[in-house]
């Protein structure tokens, strides 16, 4: 096997321009493909910890007595998903809604009456994870005796939602249109290397050389090509990720999100994956090229 | 006679045909080449010499007949047996077919390296192979820095590093100076006085003469006279 190894790594040197074409073509497509997965990984952390921050209010009729206030949030912890409920008197609100208005109180100050209504503050468990999840729970404290209605700012984090899954479909297709792209342009790139060596690969076929011979070390050259440009791709995904973490999107970074690059296991998984398609590329060209050689 | 052909023939043809679309390259042609035999197959260019050797190692195929290699039928040898096969023979080309990528060392170095013989073995016979073919002082040197005699002895090197029985050499002095052409001649002699049958295609019908062998004359395609080249 040393043989082997240390014959491709020399022909890998010897065929210096076209093995640093394909390693290039395979850093290039994991970078594309990291910067796709890490727009996924941390928009879906944004969602995550936006999920967490999600507050349910319940709206009550009004003059509603304390017996009744005691036996509303009763049922609504009784729910699954429900963390805490919290009463919020329509007195208490109107006060945080003056505060809030600090600059525009002169608007509250003609009020007859005090037209909020008492509420209760619902707090999710992390458990939910759905927007359907969240949906089901709003309507079922809707549908409690006394509560005339629920909001939970559903249109704007749905918008969201949706527009985020839009984002994680196409980032998917991106990245199996650009594992399929890797594999044909590595392919195709293995087949030049090839090709600039048939007359190498019909010798060692003269000299009584087994196709097992003769495919070895190839398949060496597409595991280390792979395994570079996965490695290659891998840093300038990380240099592109401290670049751009360190001025455009350091705005959105909260107490309740950071954004991050992806955990080790995954990092290797794409090196690993890199190393599959340099591996596939070549074997696919290999069968393809003996059989017409 | 005949009890001597059966008993001594490494190779034994029976009326071989081999057609290239509807040209013949060889017509049925019968012929026993005898163990530590030297045999020149003679004829103008396009005359089938080549087409032969390659039928012998398999880089093409029968279109009729038989050829039996110590009593193999080559016809039928399974494809993932022709790397077995073509161990039996040392391969000379007239346009050396080196690895130009390679050194000297590696080149010969590459018919060990595939019968997976250890490292320090190749080591030790690749340099002596060198010795004997005198280029031992230029195995680190790449094919295309040698001259076309020096190429030529790299390739024999390579054609009998592996102690093949068979030598096939194709036209193996056809690019060469008359000096370097003698060296190769000589060469082959000397691994052909070692144990090895040697099978030499050449234009060059003055070449018999210099070696004690056999000498089979093609003419488009046809076996046309079997005479003993000089004898000793």
């Amino acid at each position: 096997m040393n043989q082997f190894v240390t014959r491709a790594i020399k022909d890998i040197f010897k065929n210096g321009y076209l093995n640093t074409v394909a390693v290039t073509t395979i850093a290039l497509s994991i970078f594309i493909v990291s910067a796709f997965g890490l727009f996924v990984l941390n928009t879906n952390d944004m969602i995550t910890a936006w999920k967490k921050g999600i507050r349910i209010m319940a709206y009550l009729r009004s003059g509603i007595s304390n017996e009744k206030l005691v036996e509303i949030e009763f049922k609504i912890k009784q729910h699954d998903g429900v963390q805490d409920a919290h009463f919020i008197s329509k007195e208490e609100a109107l006060i945080f809604l003056r505060e809030k208005m600090k600059g525009q109180s002169s608007l509250l100050e003609d009020l007859d009456k005090n037209p909020l209504p008492d509420a209760f503050e619902i707090s999710l468990a992390l458990s939910l994870k759905d927007m359907t999840d969240i949906e089901t729970l709003a309507e079922r404290i809707e549908s409690i005796p006394l509560v005339t209605d629920v909001e939970y700012g559903q249109v704007w984090l749905k918008r969201f939602v949706n527009i985020f899954n839009l984002f994680r479909l196409a980032a998917f297709g991106m990245g199996g249109l650009f594992f399929m792209a890797s594999v044909f342009i590595i392919g195709n790139t293995i087949r030049l290397v090839l090709y600039s060596r048939r007359e190498e690969i019909e010798i060692m076929r003269l000299v009584g050389a087994t196709e097992r011979f003769i495919k070895i070390p190839f398949y060496i050259e597409g595991f280390i090509l792979g395994a570079l440009g996965g490695l290659i791709g891998i840093i300038a995904s990380f240099l592109g990720f401290l670049l751009v973490s360190s001025n455009i999107f350091q705005g959105i970074s909260s107490d309740l999100f950071m954004i991050r690059f992806f955990p080790s296991d995954i990092s290797l998984g794409i090196i690993l994956c890199s190393i599959f398609v340099g591996w596939l590329g070549c074997y696919l060209s290999l069968k393809q090229f003996l059989k017409e050689y | 006679m005949m009890e001597r052909n059966e008993k001594a023939a490494i190779i034994r043809m029976f009326h071989v045909f081999k057609r290239f679309g509807k040209k013949n390259a060889l017509v049925d042609i019968t012929l026993d080449i005898f163990k530590n035999e030297f045999v020149f197959i003679c004829g103008p260019s396009g005359a089938g010499k080549s087409t032969l050797l390659k039928l012998l190692y398999l880089g093409e195929t029968l279109s009729e007949g038989q050829i039996l290699i110590e009593g193999v039928n080559i016809s039928r040898i399974q494809r993932k047996k022709i790397p077995l096969l073509r161990r039996e023979f040392g391969i000379v080309f007239q346009d050396f077919k080196l690895i130009p990528t390679k050194t000297v060392f590696e080149n010969v170095a590459l018919v060990l390296e595939a019968k997976g013989k250890k490292s320090s073995v190749t080591q030790k016979k690749v340099k002596s192979v060198l010795r004997i073919v005198g280029i031992e002082k230029k195995l680190n040197a790449f094919p295309p820095t040698l001259s076309g005699g020096e190429q030529q002895r790299v390739a024999v090197a390579r054609a009998v590093v592996g102690e093949p029985k068979i030598i096939l050499a194709d036209e193996p002095t056809g690019s060469l100076d008359i000096v370097s052409a003698d060296v190769i001649i000589d060469l082959l002699d000397k691994f052909h006085s070692r144990g090895a049958t040697v099978i030499m295609a050449t234009h060059n019908e003055s070449l018999p003469n210099k070696i004690n062998g056999r000498v089979i004359h093609l003419r488009e395609g046809h076996l046309e006279t079997l005479t003993a080249g000089r004898q000793d």
